[in-house]
């Protein structure tokens, strides 16, 4: 190589530095109204449905954590339009950069809006297992998500480029946040996220309020990852479904009581001999009430329950 | 061979036609069994099962991944072997069950995948060589292309696993029991796709479950992508065979899993 064609290269090397350091394109869709739950901290709840053409699968608390210099976004949204409004408010909130989006499980109402902040950039974090997931149930999702929104407006999924194993910190300029990944709890990838600033947890959906919780990991092991969750030094806690901010660890305790209901209500069950169909029927009933989309989701609880128990 | 051939036939015409189906008509759905019928049976005359064959499933399944059925088996006859048809599953014949001289073959009860609002049919196989066929109607849809199972590192810490439990009260009078077999394997049907490699996930289900008691059958489940992960088989023991019950699974990887349970409790 000459002395010129290095030079040359260099320049396009920095020109291309440089376009990728200036401020990404600006948002065009409307930002939300969001609650700052904590000092740079904020959420946007969910509404308590299931994903629907109306609701723009808007229905997971979603937000973002402000630090000194960076940006990092918790959970990107349901859509593609979901995620292009969250990222319009972190534009119409901070100058400062989108440097992490950080997905807390593969569930499309929690991170089908990616793709509305690939413009910025930002570094993927999931959890180790995450990317498999994705993998398994990624392309399914979409359809079904195709089907309800339609093609353009669906959103998708990236591939995460920072994976978690067991534990990770991001540094948002002084400003950690210490990240966790769990064993199979709500999912097989669940992360959740430790402001240390403001001692608040950001536990994602290993944490339901008033929403009904559904089982896509383990029974046993979300009890165990919430026993992990309460011990940490956090005083508040950002649930996935339910209000943008309870506290903790008393919000837990409804969930708690759920989970341990299912258990006992099954184990006597399997001890007695009955199977699957006898205890979608029955377990789990005094908690009708107790929770929104009750209906929607106990059965599948039970079943889920059901077959990892009767394994124990 | 013909088996697989037929398979092979079936499943085209399940990857194609499954997804625009959920909305057609009840005579649509009458002439796609009509076709696995003849694809299944050939010529035979199938006969209406009332008082032979009862097939329960929920009308609307939970999880259509783990979709619980059950066959049962009414009538005086002696039933040799039971056919279920899921007819819209991408290889609509779920499983073929040959019952041997020790099952007690009132009850049987299998967990299923469903990928769409479909027809299932049962069909009873008698000794004298008729065919009775009993019908319901389950609305579910993506069991197969999703993948069922919940925590990845388990199920292949578990494979092959086996666990043999007595279903309901034990009542003294009754001329046998009623077993409930679980096998713990994937069942996965291929159908997903590897995003960093762009290949599809070799597919790993069960083919053939063999349960014998002593030297006598009970019964062999010719299987398929249609039963759910951790396949359950539910079935009935004749109570004067003696002898430990074994069981053989064989998988489309080639691997062969074997356990032997002993039977509490039954003295000969």
């Amino acid at each position: 190589m000459t002395r010129r064609q290095f030079t040359a290269l260099i320049g396009i090397w920095l020109a291309r530095t440089g376009a990728a350091d200036a401020a990404p394109p600006p948002s065009t869709a409307t930002p939300f109204s969001m609650t700052e739950v904590a000092p740079g901290i904020f959420v946007r709840q969910g509404v308590h449905q299931d994903a629907t053409a109306e609701n723009d699968d808007a229905i997971a608390n979603i937000g973002f954590i402000v630090g000194p210099a960076t940006v990092a976004v918790i959970d990107p949204g349901g859509s593609l339009d979901d995620g292009a409004r969250l990222r319009a408010t972190v534009q119409a909130t901070t100058d400062r950069p989108i440097r992490y989006v950080v997905m807390t499980h593969a569930h499309p109402d929690h991170i089908f809006g990616d793709v509305a902040f690939v413009p910025d950039h930002p570094v993927f974090v999931g959890h180790a297992r995450l990317a498999g997931a994705l993998a398994d149930r990624g392309d399914y999702y979409r359809r079904r998500l195709v089907e309800i929104l339609g093609a353009d407006r669906a959103g998708d999924y990236e591939v995460p480029t920072l994976l978690v194993a067991d534990r990770a910190q991001l540094d948002l300029g002084g400003r950690i946040l210490d990240l966790q990944a769990h064993g199979a709890a709500h999912t097989d990838n669940d992360l959740t996220v430790l402001d240390r600033r403001t001692a608040t947890l950001w536990a994602a959906d290993l944490l339901f309020v008033d929403r009904i919780p559904a089982i896509d990991g383990s029974l046993s092991g979300w009890l165990k990852a919430l026993d992990g969750l309460k011990a940490l030094p956090a005083t508040r806690a950002v649930p996935g479904h339910g209000p943008p901010i309870v506290p903790w660890p008393a919000a837990a305790a409804d969930e708690e009581r759920y989970f341990q209901t299912l258990a006992s209500e099954i184990r006597a069950l399997i001890a007695k001999g009955d199977d699957i169909e006898t205890a979608v029927t029955g377990v789990g009933l005094g908690e009708r009430g107790k929770w929104l989309l009750f209906d929607d989701y106990n059965g599948r609880n039970v079943t889920a329950a059901f077959k990892e128990l009767e394994w124990e | 061979m013909r088996r697989i051939v037929l398979l092979l036939v079936l499943s085209m015409l399940g990857w194609t036609a499954a997804p625009a189906r959920a909305e057609e008509d009840d005579a649509a759905r009458q002439a796609r069994w009509q076709d696995l019928r003849h694809a299944v049976f050939g010529d035979r005359q199938v006969e209406e099962g009332a008082g032979i064959i009862t097939l329960d499933a929920p009308p609307r399944a939970l999880d259509a991944a783990l979709v619980p059925i059950a066959i049962d088996l009414v009538g005086p006859a002696k039933v040799t072997a039971v056919y279920l048809v899921i007819d819209e599953n991408p290889s609509p014949l779920a499983g073929t069950v040959h019952f041997g001289p020790a099952a007690d073959t009132r009850e049987l009860r299998l967990r299923v995948r469903v990928d769409a609002y479909t027809l299932m049919h049962a069909v009873a196989e008698t000794e004298d060589g008729r065919l009775f066929v009993a019908e319901t109607f389950v609305k579910a849809a993506g069991g197969c292309s999703a993948p069922s199972t919940k925590d990845q590192k388990l199920a292949l810490e578990r494979l092959g696993q086996m666990k043999l439990k007595p279903v309901g009260e034990a009542s003294a009078n009754k001329s046998g029991e009623t077993m409930q077999l679980l096998i713990s394997h994937p069942n996965s049907n291929g159908m997903q796709m590897d995003q960093l490699t762009r290949n599809y996930t070799p597919a790993r289900f069960i083919q053939d479950i063999r349960v014998t008691r002593g030297a006598a059958l009970v019964f062999d489940l010719e299987a398929d992508i249609s039963l759910s992960e951790d396949p359950a088989i539910t079935f009935g023991l004749l109570g004067k065979a003696p002898g430990p019950l074994a069981v053989e699974v064989h998988d489309s990887a080639n691997a062969t899993f074997k356990q032997s349970f002993e039977l509490p409790g039954k003295g000969s």
